[in-house]
């Protein structure tokens, strides 16, 4: 009885560990495309900038406001957002990297995008009922973000000099940071045995085949560099979310309990 | 035998539609939906909750309301306030007891927009989804959305993304106006 009642506190805590990574990739990304907004490069793009940014802190919304629900101490999803440190965040690295010049901006959301195509396309199949609904929502937004990413970057990667040079630059820049996507740890390992996390792992090649597809289309190389950065989802993260939370959270740490 | 033109003299309802206006037209508190109707998308207040689709359900347990709402777009600012507008108009109307539920599932889909609120748009000045000469699924055209200031289908995509994240923008090379296209998802 006491190992089963452990057990079922054990897996409940991995899903709220689980949902709160989800939330955290989105949240940090979110955050900085929402930079973007009045410094965009021009007037159209620095709108669409601000609706990306939007539908990525809606899908945090919804991930913290789901582990609140499981956790049940009474939390909210701005506790999670605002009260929690940087070693807690187990975001992803490649969604804290500063925002960079365009090109940067547009080489991640063409590795972030073709790889939520692919995500949320398996956890739609989730045992989890709430995480397949959230799956469901962001699915559709990604097939926006997408067609914008693999456009831009055709344009950009096949445009001038001076485009074709700063993408390739992002694109090598980021490479790196494009390997631990793709990895889980114990705790995911059982919630994918459960059915409810997705292993990514299995999605990589075509990952791989369909940036890329892109890449080629936009005359952009591939890199072959061998250098990978890893410890997102264990909490250790480059310098730059430390600075990124300080600017999130001052106002809410400044007045606690602000609604806004 | 009904032939051809008998046929498309009929209504085409998508299934969603339908179930969500039988859902509507069976309820016991059918006073309540009419209520409700007075609450609009406050980014689009021609629109109710309703004729956008985002109004999912109305109960009545014992003496507590239950109102169930889905979301839009997921970073759609618009929720909160359509929320907080439905909690006024309850209080205003003597109601004390009740719940504002969000559902994620099924997710949202333009397909759930009313006739009505789809010529709403238009009269706005917004183009409604699926406003387009050759439907192309889900995606947004890069031409040939109907202009809703006059009616030409020679307009080009200016940007997939306008004003907010539910709308595209276009111009028209007839009138030359430019006009937000509510995107089909």
């Amino acid at each position: 009885m006491s190992t089963s009642q452990s057990s079922d506190h054990d897996s409940k805590q991995d899903l709220i560990n689980y949902v709160l990574r989800l939330g955290d990739d989105a949240l940090i990304l979110g955050h900085r495309l929402s930079e973007w907004v009045s410094r965009g490069p021009f007037l159209e793009e620095d709108i669409a900038l601000g609706n990306v940014a939007l539908d990525y802190i809606g899908r945090s919304r919804m991930c913290y406001n789901y582990a609140a629900e499981l956790s049940g101490e009474g939390k909210t999803e701005d506790d999670f957002a605002y009260l929690r440190d940087e070693r807690q965040f187990q975001n992803f690295l490649i969604n804290e990297l500063p925002r960079g010049d365009f090109a940067y901006t547009i080489a991640r959301q063409l590795f972030v995008d073709v790889f939520n195509k692919h995500y949320l396309s398996a956890l739609l199949q989730s045992k989890d009922q709430t995480l397949a609904a959230i799956a469901a929502k962001g699915i559709k937004e990604t097939q926006y973000h997408l067609r914008r990413s693999r456009e831009w970057t055709l344009r950009l990667g096949d445009g001038t000099d001076e485009s074709h040079q700063r993408m390739q630059t992002a694109i090598d820049e980021l490479w790196g940071y494009t390997h631990e996507i793709f990895e889980h740890d114990d705790i995911e390992q059982r919630l994918i045995d459960a059915g409810i996390a997705v292993d990514a792992a299995a999605f990589q090649k075509q990952w791989l085949a369909d940036v890329s597809a892109i890449l080629a289309e936009a005359t952009l190389t591939v890199p072959d560099a061998e250098w990978a950065v890893r410890g997102g989802r264990e909490g250790y993260h480059t310098e730059h979310l430390s600075l990124l939370l300080t600017e999130m959270q001052f106002v809410y740490r400044a007045y606690p309990n602000a609604k806004w | 035998m009904p032939n051809g033109s008998v046929m498309q003299q009929i209504p085409v309802m998508p299934h969603e539609q339908y179930q969500r206006l039988q859902l509507r037209r069976n309820s016991p508190c059918a006073e309540l939906w009419d209520l409700l109707d007075e609450v609009k998308d406050p980014e689009i207040p021609v629109l109710s909750l309703w004729d956008l689709g985002v109004l999912r359900d109305v109960r009545r347990e014992d003496d507590t309301v239950q109102v169930t709402i889905t979301p839009t777009y997921s970073g759609c600012p618009a929720m909160d306030v359509m929320r907080e507008d439905i909690e006024i108009l309850l209080r205003q109307n003597g109601i004390k007891k009740f719940t504002v539920k969000t559902v994620l599932a099924p997710a949202w889909t333009t397909d759930w927009m009313t006739e009505k609120g789809r010529a709403q748009l238009r009269d706005y000045g917004i183009a409604a989804p699926n406003d387009v000469q050759c439907q192309s699924g889900k995606e947004t055209p890069e031409a040939n959305v109907r202009c809703p200031h006059c009616g030409s289908s020679h307009t080009d995509r200016v940007s997939e993304f306008a004003s907010t994240a539910c709308k595209a923008l276009f111009q028209c090379r007839d009138c030359s106006e430019p006009f937000d296209y509510f995107k089909n998802i």
